[in-house]
């Protein structure tokens, strides 16, 4: 019996164009047997919330390297709902100060992988967040 | 980041060392092994300032002059950023570096809504002359150089520096800026493009045929091995990316009808110092030499300082970590001594809290002072490249020539540096480094302490003082915008604006009409919406 692989959509919000992690990140989650999805940078939060609903997938992963993670995430979150897909899990990683983690967490954020974060613990958490 | 794998046998005694750049380390080195290399004085190395100058650009290195250091500044509006500048000038500090908002590198006003939570967070905010009027205010330009680090604008970056100068007085031939105007890298790594790549070459070519023609103090163009080491480049690969990415602007401008010899001297190089201490040494040393012998074996340059590869030796920003942020400051001493120890002649560091914040001051200030212990403390400026002769150090010297040009044969292979980036042969290589660096450190097959040895287990717990955004700032900035879009004459502005989209359209040299915006008040927004207008934004490859 095959088991249906995640999809995840790894978006690149708002003008920073520091990608390695999300590169990274991208490979290190089809490794661990995803499908996955990258955006390209510059993306607006619009871009990536109508992927989402078009790719029909089972997680975004945002990476995101500027400090404008809680703005971001908000307005994410909020357009995901207006989509009325609200129910797939938002993960998020990049630096993201620890201070910043509950905050994001009460916005509706499933997950933070802030950077450094091991690869396996990432996959760890991602099933985790969709099962 | 680890700087080269170590295999090691059950009793810890290390049985292979393979540096980054894919070289393997002998235990003991003797004369055989300059022998075995052929290694010949004069044509290898020559006396400092001799060419083809792999000791240093200079007869005495650091005995005449001590290496400019130019810390990374700018955040929050003009005002903050004038602020900072002037503080780090009264600490020593003689040349800015200064840092742009996403915003104003992307081509956005700070009103756009694109530039939403971004206004003045990694760099300051500009969006007209008013903007680079705060943030000179007071500072001597015909004293001190600015190294502008934007990319996809830089052409109207450089236009507004000269247009800030006249209004303060300066006359253009005194002015010294260096905008890094490095779009291809942008497209390896960094993503600040906006153009597409046939296009932003052009730009790049425009300004640096006006400074040769109009500036003769700038440097219009830094080229920047530094982000795609970054992004995933080992060493000799991060030098043949920028070589190969120098090729591709030195053939646009010569396509203009200019002589190599008669701009190529402008150029400067922005190249990383993170990793192995002695490969790096070998890195800058192999580099210097190379750069000189392309330059007059294929491109025939003459004059000596022409062969000259100038330029920031620092950063050293992948080699910092966030756990245990306080190693980072001895980190970034040992980075900076590889960059004395190969004569950098202009350098910078990362601060150690820079995988959290923007630094905070003190710990900019730090930084700065890691770099004056090593010019006045520890014996740095004795003598000129105190390495030369060493049996290993020459060996990996020549070593590192041939990985360089072994990757830069690969890059002509594809068809040259424009064509590698289009297709995304460069970026689809870097990245797979990358995810491999990371799993290698994941494994611990590279080790980093405090990251994956002698970690305390309560890492990601440091405290360290976080530079505070203020939201204040994009309301003051956007303000000050509304304001200006008031008061300037918007008639002369359309006009211009106008001028600006014909030159672009018909393949003229555009930084005239940008500085005729420029000093009309037009916004970076309206004069990157006009090359948006006529040339299109760039589709990434994908990579995937």
């Amino acid at each position: 019996m095959s088991v249906k692989k995640i999809k995840v959509l790894i978006g690149k919000p708002g003008l920073d164009g520091h990608d390695r992690g999300a590169k990274v990140t991208a490979l290190a989650l089809r490794d661990a047997g995803m499908e996955v999805i990258y955006t390209g940078l510059h993306q607006t939060v619009e871009q990536i919330a109508r992927a989402a609903v078009q790719e029909a997938v089972d997680v975004v992963g945002l990476s995101i390297m500027s400090g404008a993670h809680l703005p971001i995430c908000q307005k994410l979150l909020e357009l995901m709902k207006g989509e009325g897909i609200e129910e797939i899990p938002v993960v998020v990683g990049g630096v993201i100060p620890k201070q910043d983690i509950p905050k994001l967490k009460e916005l509706g954020i499933a997950g933070v992988f802030p950077g450094g974060t091991p690869f396996d613990q990432i996959v760890d958490g991602i099933k985790k967040v969709i099962f | 980041m680890g700087v080269a794998k170590y295999i090691k046998d059950e009793k810890d005694a290390i049985k292979e060392v393979i540096y980054q750049s894919g070289i393997k380390v002998k235990p003991v080195y003797t004369p055989k092994d300059l022998a075995a290399i052929g290694f010949d004085y004069d044509k290898d190395l020559g006396n400092p300032g001799e060419y083809p100058f792999t000791r240093n650009l200079h007869p005495q290195g650091y005995r005449s002059r001590a290496w400019t250091t130019r810390q990374y500044t700018g955040f929050g509006t003009p005002q903050e950023t004038n602020e900072r500048f002037k503080l780090m000038i009264s600490h020593g500090q003689t040349g800015l570096n200064v840092a742009f908002d996403l915003p104003t590198q992307m081509g956005y006003d700070s009103d756009d809504p694109k530039a939403l939570g971004e206004v003045g967070r990694v760099g300051m905010a500009i969006d007209s002359l008013r903007d680079f009027e705060i943030a000179f205010e007071g500072i001597p330009l015909d004293r001190i150089g600015s190294g502008l680090t934007i990319n996809a604008v830089a052409s109207i970056m450089l236009a507004m520096y000269q247009a800030t100068a006249e209004k303060f007085g300066y006359p253009k031939e005194k002015i010294s800026a260096t905008p890094q105007n490095d779009i291809l890298k942008e497209m390896i790594g960094r993503g600040a493009w906006i153009f597409p790549v046939k296009q932003a070459v052009r730009l790049v070519g425009d300004s640096i045929e006006y400074s040769v023609k109009e500036l003769p103090r700038c440097n219009p163009v830094s080229i920047c091995g530094y982000h795609i080491r970054e992004s995933g480049a080992n060493p000799a690969q991060e030098i043949a990316c920028a070589f190969e990415i120098a090729k591709a602007y030195i053939e646009n401008v010569q396509s203009r009808g200019l002589a190599v010899e008669d701009f190529v001297g402008r150029f400067s190089f922005n190249l990383n110092v993170f990793g192995n201490l002695w490969e790096q040494i070998a890195k800058f040393r192999a580099a210097r030499k190379l750069w000189a012998k392309m330059l007059k074996e294929e491109y025939g340059v003459q004059e000596k300082k022409k062969l000259f590869l100038r330029g920031l030796f620092g950063g050293g920003g992948s080699g910092l970590t966030k756990e245990q942020p306080e190693n980072n400051i001895m980190r970034g001493a040992f980075y900076a001594l590889g960059a004395a120890l190969s004569g950098a002649q202009t350098t910078a560091l990362c601060s150690f809290d820079e995988a959290y914040t923007i630094p905070t001051p003190r710990a900019a200030l730090l930084s700065l002072r890691t770099l004056e212990i090593l010019m006045d403390e520890v014996g740095l400026r004795d003598t000129v490249d105190p390495l030369a002769g060493s049996y290993f150090i020459e060996t990996l010297t020549k070593q590192m020539e041939e990985k360089i040009l072994d990757e830069m044969k690969q890059i002509q292979n594809v068809g040259g540096m424009v064509h590698a980036v289009a297709t995304g042969f460069i970026q689809r290589k870097v990245t797979q480094q990358a995810y491999e660096y990371e799993s290698g450190i994941q494994k611990g097959e590279y080790i980093k302490v405090g990251v994956n040895k002698y970690t305390e287990g309560s890492e990601a717990q440091t405290d360290v003082d976080l530079h505070e955004y203020n939201e204040q700032w994009a309301d003051t900035q956007v303000a000050s915008l509304n304001e200006l879009r008031r008061t300037r004459d918007n008639r002369e502005v359309q006009r211009l604006l106008k001028a600006l989209k014909t030159a672009a359209r018909d393949g003229k040299n555009v930084m005239p009409a940008l500085v005729d915006c420029c000093r009309a008040y037009a916004t970076v927004g309206e004069m990157a919406g006009v090359f948006r207008d006529v040339f299109g934004e760039w589709q990434e490859p994908s990579i995937f």
